[in-house]
């Protein structure tokens, strides 16, 4: 394979971004085609990616061929494609949705979009902490701006919290960085992983307290407990696509979490103190979300505490950090990204039907496609409740396997309560919108086939993942076990076995 | 040195944090420019504090770590674009929610539906 090839994960959203920015709003139909190939050509190119990381190796690329420490590298590995892939899937769906109409609300919807995939992609590939954080940076300022497209009164007051949080986060991350550079003296992670056990004592609890700050950041990207509430009105007041792709935005935290915890800190005594907060916060911000999902009177502020749920799941199992967790995490990170990204779709297409009343959940108009959007909503309820036959009741079980006996009377119980507070909530609001509807005419225009095309697009995944759960599941546990030996990324950069690397081997 | 360095840090973060925990968004917006100061000089002394000592090797005995600088710039650059970014959507807000608070309306406002 030509090395170069993993930079064009980034090359691709950039270029063509820069082409649709430059070419402005002159013609709409364009745009739209050359975003849709743009993305087409991103899911293509994360899917081989995804095929290339299976084989265990991990792929490096240094920029502008500076060795390891001292420039930037690019990182490949099993999770890494992964996220790729999955960030390409749900871009597409939301393509597609934004280019039947929503597009044209405001102005330089396409470019703006893929800016967002370029850093989305960014920080997932990166092996450099400062580079995360320029990346983190990139999407930021470009979901900054999606958010406002279009705007109107919700979205900018909204728009305002969602930004100045962000800021303040961005300058935690920055002192965050500054104190594990100063303690380390390095900050590309694998480097910063092997001199962090070198460490001598007293510099320990300065990386103690920057590792602690950087879990401070990136929860507040994944929008863990006392840190999430500025999520649900930004999610809500999002036009659908954007809240759609925004669904993997609270993911980069995990990813970031996950990255540092194993790659970084996973042999210190930093791994231990994170984890147990992960877990508490996880399992805090779970109850909380599932009684934001009870009270919702809306249909999209009830699928951003669903995106909340699931961000508590995720976090309270990435707690855990056993390899079978990780797997059924990673399993259940794609499924719920996928499900709550659809749900913010079907809100959409529910809501322009309905006149007035919108996604509200009260007494309306009849649905004009009530069957058909009965059906999509059905599906999607399913999934993200965790009913069988789709892939929530698998992921979800699988994760209720993976926790071991100690932690299982808090898992279990809060788990399963949820589950059962989300199937009340999302019943309820199933009932409202298609059975509690005055009689008389419909109104509203049909669902146009590009939108359903992007619902599909991402519902398809909840039974195909049900479907291929084995080679899925072989994939996830393979990423999994990547994920616990980080003296493997240390040899493949560094070719040599480290203290870390020969520490691990010793004691098992 | 080092002590008026973690002081004026210390007293520029404490100011930013203040700030930007009042209700309009003025204050808010000088207050994260206070924080981003702060942060910045942090981030220029974390490769250590020292006088007379370039950055290039060969120029002085003990040269200064480089690194530093590149990420303030970098910092810089970011920082004063989102500044941008908020001013103007700050500005936005006023006209478009008829109030300079934060949350679109104060609390009595709120209070009074």
């Amino acid at each position: 394979m030509n090395p170069h090839l993993l930079i064009l994960p980034i090359l691709l959203p950039l270029v063509s971004a820069l082409g649709l920015l430059l070419t402005g709003q002159a013609n709409l139909a364009w745009q739209r085609r050359v975003s849709l190939l743009a993305t087409l050509a991103l899911v293509g190119l994360s899917a081989w990616l995804l095929w290339l990381s299976d084989d265990g190796q991990i792929r490096f690329y240094a920029l502008g061929d500076w060795p390891a420490p001292f420039g930037i590298v690019l990182m490949l590995d099993r999770l890494a494609a992964l996220m790729l892939a999955l960030t390409a899937v749900l871009a597409l769906g939301c393509v597609l949705f934004a280019s039947a109409g929503e597009d044209s609300q405001g102005s330089f919807f396409h470019g703006l979009f893929q800016l967002q995939l370029m850093g989305l992609n960014g920080a997932f590939l990166t092996g450099d902490l400062f580079n995360l954080f320029v990346f983190f940076e990139i999407l930021l300022l470009a979901s900054y701006a999606l958010l406002m497209h279009g705007s109107d009164k919700p979205r900018v007051a909204a728009g305002l919290h969602y930004v100045v949080l962000n800021l303040v986060g961005s300058a935690l991350f920055l002192v965050a960085l500054g104190t594990l550079y100063g303690a380390t003296g390095t900050l590309n992670m694998a480097d910063m992983a092997r001199r962090l056990v070198e460490l001598p004592e007293d510099r320990q609890v300065l990386a103690g307290a920057g590792a602690l700050l950087l879990i401070v950041v990136f929860s507040l990207k994944a929008a863990a407990l006392p840190l999430y509430f500025w999520l649900p009105s930004t999610y809500a007041a999002a036009p659908a696509p954007v809240a759609a792709l925004f669904a993997i935005m609270t993911k980069v935290g995990l990813y970031a979490i996950l990255r540092i915890e194993s790659l970084i800190f996973g042999a210190g005594p930093g791994a231990a103190l994170i984890q147990g907060w992960l877990w508490w916060m996880g399992l805090a911000t779970l109850a909380l979300a599932v009684i934001g999902a009870l009270g919702a009177r809306d249909l999209r502020v009830l699928a951003a505490y669903l995106v909340l749920a699931s961000a508590g799941v995720l976090l309270a199992s990435a707690g855990l950090d056993t390899p079978q967790a990780d797997a059924a995490l990673l399993y259940y990170l794609v499924h719920s990204t996928l499900i709550t990204g659809a749900l913010f779709l079907l809100a959409e297409l529910i809501g322009i039907q309905r006149g007035k009343a919108g996604t509200r959940l009260v007494r309306a108009r009849r649905l004009r496609q009530g069957t058909l959007l009965g059906w999509l909503f059905l599906v999607a309820a399913v999934a993200a409740i965790g009913l069988p036959p789709l892939s929530g009741a698998l992921a979800k079980l699988w994760l209720l396997q993976a926790v071991d006996a100690t932690a299982r009377p808090w898992f279990w119980s809060l788990l399963l309560l949820a589950t059962l507070g989300v199937l009340i909530a999302l019943s309820r609001a199933g009932s409202v919108l298609f059975w509690a509807s005055h009689k008389g005419d419909t109104s509203g225009s049909r669902v146009q086939p590009l939108q359903l095309a992007g619902v599909l697009c991402l519902l398809a995944g909840a039974p195909l993942l049900a479907l291929f759960a084995a080679p899925m599941a072989e994939f996830t546990l393979a990423t999994a076990d990547q994920l616990a030996t980080p003296q493997r990324v240390l040899g493949a950069l560094f070719g040599e076995p480290t203290a870390l690397a020969l520490q691990t081997e010793e004691s098992p | 040195m080092e002590a008026l360095f973690s002081l004026v840090v210390g007293v520029l973060t404490a100011s930013g944090t203040f700030l930007l925990l009042r209700g309009r968004t003025f204050p808010v917006i000088v207050g994260l420019a206070l924080l981003s100061y702060a942060v910045n000089l942090f981030l220029f002394s974390m490769g250590g504090l020292n006088t007379d000592a370039a950055a290039v090797i060969g120029d002085s005995t003990a040269p200064s770590d480089p690194l530093p600088q590149a990420l303030v710039l970098t910092a810089i650059v970011i920082g004063f674009a989102m500044t941008a970014f908020l001013v103007i959507l700050a500005v936005r807000a006023r006209s478009e929610l008829g109030s300079d608070h934060v949350d679109g309306k104060t609390g009595e406002e709120r209070g009074k539906g």
